[in-house]
């Protein structure tokens, strides 16, 4: 937990410490979603970056995390189905990222004790990318990667 | 308000699945109108759901999150007859809550 109170004392301003508590999950869900959204994390574009902006340190590969019910190659960049399944024990929460999309993160969900990490959506997707799955466990992070295919587009006009 | 969303929870054994397609543009800021005028970011922002009260379910959302979108996951425990009510709010600080009924 060093790193993150490090990443904290650094941020300085009182928003992002903000953000980075929710973040953290340390305020309860109800809160957070009446309050506040995590700006920061959100105009990121790289993993580093996102992670830190998360409060998390270097994420771990980890072979226990699958992709779900997400093509290789989607047709329709504007909507690709992407599902995460995690087995690493005590799964606290389950982010998306997409590698060549504007902003890198599309989604983060936490998971409360007795919901089943496993988690499926649908994202837009600007290009043929990676896409991250971050899964935050006990404070730590691991992470595993799958390419999709777009053949059209999901951003711009 | 927004629009309303769909909701489907189904008890199998004693897990509870619940499928949410909403009701949303989704608009990612990226894109230009006909005038070559930019489309200013439109999403939902952060979701909540609930189980009788309890939270299963909480997240945030960036604008890649596809137009009118679809969630799903499973928790353990619900009974035929609880409720189940999710909850949105966009960047424009408005804000959506539907409920259905575990069948």
């Amino acid at each position: 937990m060093d790193s993150k109170r490090r990443t904290i004392l650094k941020s300085g301003s009182g928003l992002t410490l903000l953000a980075l508590v929710t973040a953290a999950g340390w305020l309860d869900a109800e809160e957070a979603l009446a309050q506040t959204w995590n700006k920061a994390a959100f105009d990121t574009h790289s993993l580093g970056d996102t992670l830190r902006a998360l409060g998390g340190g270097e994420p771990a590969q980890s072979k226990d995390i699958e992709f779900v019910q997400t093509p290789e190659i989607a047709e329709n960049g504007a909507v690709v189905p992407v599902g995460v399944t995690s087995r690493i024990p005590k799964t606290e929460s389950i982010a998306i990222l997409i590698e060549k999309n504007p902003n890198m993160l599309a989604a983060v969900f936490d998971i409360p004790t007795g919901t089943e990490p496993t988690i499926s959506t649908r994202v837009k997707m600007a290009q043929t990318s990676n896409i991250y799955a971050l899964v935050r466990a006990e404070g730590r992070y691991y992470v595993a990667a799958k390419e999709v295919k777009v053949t059209l587009g999901g951003c711009g006009g | 308000m927004g629009e309303p969303m769909k909701i489907r929870a189904t008890l199998t054994g004693d897990t509870t699945e619940v499928k949410v397609l909403m009701n949303h543009e989704m608009e990612t800021g990226q894109r230009k109108d006909a005038q070559g005028q930019a489309i200013p970011a439109w999403f939902i922002q952060t979701i909540g759901v609930t189980w009788n009260g309890k939270t299963v379910l909480s997240g945030q959302w960036g604008p890649a999150v596809a137009k009118n979108p679809f969630l799903s996951f499973k928790f353990k425990g619900g009974a035929k007859g609880d409720k189940i009510a999710v909850r949105w709010i966009d960047s424009r600080g408005d804000q959506r809550a539907d409920e259905v009924i575990i069948a």
